[in-house]
């Protein structure tokens, strides 16, 4: 009783804090937001008082787990539910604005004006679909790899509904016109202090559940997602160093300015792919290739060289952003030479991968799940040697400014980190809803194939709308003046925009199957079709290693 | 002792593993990022650089809340056909005061480092009313309601505040006058003070064309007609003089 007092009081001050900060607003945007933190607050006092009242209704929602014997995986299925929610709002974003770039009346001015929806696309589909995914299966390996529940079960579910708010403030925040302008790290100061809170949570509930562990060792996995979670909290703690106006108001200005300000937005910017897209998603790598391969990581060695190999040298890169700009050429140089070298640990995580298949690649014809992964290292393997290619002083100054970065980051990103978190999700909700199967692996297979085609239309034409721009601005003539105008260059890049609009379409399609699949197996139907093979599953050797005497409710 | 038997003793102890794996990430970070801020010829000093106007800064506010970088940079390099395209490069010194700097990193419209004065004031705010009217083939989105827009000064003061507080030198009187500064700077008829001394360059004048607002527009195209025209870059021989006399 006194807990639900205490935690209904929390939440009461909460709720008036948030009132008072939305009556006193400096701005509009700020007292919006203060508004959706007041709804997060009724909605979490409602549900403890309603908890105390009726435990039995409300335990689906905020029960803390009863039976020690299996592992803690509320905010798992959650977390997958968010990874597809958002993932859906994010692709469909993407679209979007796919769609404006190609025919500007889809600009509904102000509040969906290009400008304002691109930076809601990337987070998104970064922090939102990435985030959630990360989140999700590092909190369902950690438990898995150590044997163990996760540590402190209210932290981790404050983690994902904190991360959650944090989600809806940043998207809101675009669209309200509340934003730092900075790549990647939009949302203004109060809604990064609020994500530096759960994210330390984040950290706390992960290296608690891997301080608990039975498993002598710390599995590579785990290693990844430990980088992942420390880098990204220095990255985002330096990146975010700023002086509100007022403390009744979005608006701030960064501490570090021009020179200064761009490399350190660009050490945060490429390291949040170097993080976030790849350390963290190697660590699902990790887990789910081998897991669903039925085979073990091809080589241990392997991953200790290009684990710290990689996160040594990904730090160095973010200055490729910056070539040929005002930055020292010193920097520069530094910035080109450790991308190129960049090249090598990062295909040592994709043989890893690929190699733990040797004598299983047979399943790569009969198992869709197996062959999402097959595929995702494919484009991993092409994006992480691509990356280095356009680091090259000579082809950035062909490639920088064009749509030739956009069809780079979208190779990676549709293709690595889209298709292993689909893979990963297929993975797992048959054995978090404890089902035979999913629905469908023939939709899977559905999934595959249009996701595939809808990143060749996205990457090929942006890749030719790159090249094409990039050589028409430099375009001289033989009477020594430049041959086209900018207004030239737009309009030639039109019949790219519609193919690459086309590739979102179906890269979406292949989503909604997704979601429909997910949907039935969650319902527990299974669809009568003929039968593919996917990795067997044991729900009895699924289980954390606890003594038997502490098998007790909570 | 091999080196996956030393490599055990990491695998073993979170504490030990998250140490190093941070020391790890920090070093390229350190290296690269701190000389910029003691190495003495990373920002080659250059006359003519003041802060921005109350009037262009709030301009600059609303160039960030739009997400105008997300098509537009703000960043000449040193390739002929840019500096012809766009004028002389982009000197570091030139966004010295640029909280939060706004290089940009696609330019699905060209580059904006130099396009002060390059346009007219009708121009700029036809072209932000409706793009596809001056330039059809543009893909630009509409910002009409930018010209509705009363602009918010009360705080003007407070944002000088702020930027001071992150080191841009305003001064006292700079901070006080920040609200009357802004408005006189759209109203060619008011009573100016000091602003011009003050701020050199400072362009005084009705921007959106409705003299009888002090609008979102008028903001925008305060900041888009002085972007680039503060330094004579073409007087580089100063430059020269520099680099030669501290022996660089």
């Amino acid at each position: 009783m006194e807990r639900v007092v205490s935690r209904a009081g929390l939440w009461f001050v909460l709720l008036i804090l948030a009132v008072m900060a939305m009556a006193a607003a400096q701005d509009s945007g700020f007292a919006a937001h203060m508004a959706i933190l007041a709804i997060a607050a009724l909605t979490g006092l409602w549900l403890s008082i309603a908890n105390a009242d009726y435990g039995a209704m409300a335990r689906g929602v905020l029960r803390m787990p009863s039976d020690p014997s299996r592992y803690d995986d509320d905010p798992v299925r959650w977390g997958v539910i968010a990874t597809i929610f958002w993932g859906m709002a994010g692709f469909a974003a993407g679209l979007f604005i796919a769609l404006q770039l190609t025919w500007p009346a889809f600009n509904l001015e102000p509040y969906l004006n290009f400008g304002r929806v691109r930076p809601l696309h990337t987070s998104a589909v970064i922090f939102a679909f990435g985030g959630n995914a990360l989140i999700a299966t590092s909190f369902y390996i950690v438990q898995r790899t150590c044997r163990a529940r996760l540590a402190f079960p209210g932290l981790a579910r404050f983690v994902f509904w904190g991360y959650q708010l944090f989600i809806v403030l940043a998207a809101t925040g675009y669209l309200l016109g509340i934003t730092q302008s900075k790549e990647y790290a939009e949302p203004e100061w109060y809604v990064d202090w609020w994500l530096t809170i759960v994210w330390v949570s984040y950290l706390v509930v992960f290296v608690g559940t891997i301080v608990k562990r039975k498993e002598p060792h710390i599995y590579v996995a785990n290693w990844f997602f430990l980088a992942f979670i420390l880098t990204v909290a220095m990255l985002h703690v330096v990146q975010n160093l700023d002086m509100p106006v007022s403390l009744l108001g979005s608006k701030s200005y960064p501490l570090f300015a021009g020179v200064q300000g761009a490399l350190i937005q660009w050490w945060y910017g490429h390291n949040a792919v170097g993080f976030f897209l790849t350390a963290g998603f190697l660590g699902m790598m990790y887990y789910f290739v081998p897991k669903q391969a039925e085979r073990p990581i091809y080589s241990y060695r392997l991953s200790i060289i290009h684990f710290w190999s990689m996160i040594f040298l990904y730090i160095w890169a973010g200055p490729h952003h910056l070539l040929y700009t005002a930055l020292p050429d010193w920097a520069q140089t530094l910035g080109m030479v450790f991308s190129v070298m960049l090249w090598m640990p990062s295909w040592g995580g994709m043989i890893n991968g690929l190699m733990t298949l040797n004598g299983a690649w047979d399943k790569v014809r009969t198992d869709p799940i197996i062959r999402m992964m097959v595929w995702s290292l494919a484009f991993y393997g092409m994006s992480t040697f691509e990356g280095p290619v356009m680091s090259v002083k000579s082809v950035n100054s062909l490639s920088h400014y064009t749509d030739w970065t956009i069809g780079h980051v979208h190779s990676g990103a549709l293709g690595w980190n889209g298709m292993i978190t689909f893979a990963a999700i297929y993975f797992l909700v048959p054995r978090l809803w404890g089902r035979d199967r999913l629905y469908s692996l023939r939709m899977v297979n559905w999934h595959f194939w249009l996701a595939t085609a809808g990143i060749v239309f996205y990457a090929g034409s942006m890749w030719v709308a790159g090249v094409t721009q990039g050589l028409m601005w430099r375009e001289y003539g033989s009477d020594g003046y430049l041959v086209n105008s900018f207004a030239e260059t737009v309009i030639a890049l039109h019949p790219m925009y519609m193919m690459r609009a086309f590739g979102g379409l179906l890269y979406l399609a292949g989503a909604v199957i997704l979601v429909w699949n997910i949907w039935a197996t969650i319902l527990g139907k299974l669809r009568s079709e003929a039968p593919m093979t996917s990795a067997a599953y044991d729900p009895e050797k699924d289980r954390p290693a606890v003594p038997a005497q502490s098998a007790q409710g909570d | 002792m091999s080196m996956t038997e030393k490599h055990k003793v990491l695998e073993r102890n979170v504490t030990l593993l998250a140490a190093a794996a941070l020391v790890t990430v920090a070093i390229g970070g350190i290296v690269e990022i701190a000389p910029l801020f003691w190495i003495d010829n990373t920002i080659e000093k250059v006359d003519g650089m003041r802060p921005y106007t109350p009037l262009e800064q709030a301009g600059r506010d609303v160039y960030v809340r739009e997400g105008c970088y997300t098509c537009h940079s703000q960043m000449i390099r040193p390739f002929r056909d840019e500096v012809e395209r766009y004028g002389h490069y982009s000197l570091a010194a030139e966004s010295i005061y640029d909280h939060p700097f706004q290089w940009g990193s696609k330019r699905t419209g060209p580059d904006l480092a130099r396009v002060g004065g390059r346009y007219s004031d009708e121009w700029h705010v036809q072209h932000m009313r409706d793009p596809q009217s001056v330039v059809p083939e543009s893909i630009m989105p509409k910002y009409s309601f930018l010209a509705d827009a009363d602009l918010e000064t009360h705080d003007a003061s407070d944002r000088l505040t702020a930027l001071r507080r992150v080191g841009v030198p305003y001064t006292d009187t700079d901070v006080e006058n920040a609200a009357a500064d802004l408005a006189a700077q759209a109203d060619p008829d008011a009573d100016a003070g000091d602003l011009a001394t003050r701020y050199p360059k400072a362009q005084q004048r009705d921007f959106d064309g409705d003299p009888a607002r002090l609008t979102e527009m008028d903001a925008l195209v305060a900041y888009l007609q002085m972007l680039g025209t503060l330094v004579d870059v073409n007087a580089a021989a100063a430059q020269e003089d520099l680099a030669q006399e501290t022996g660089r």
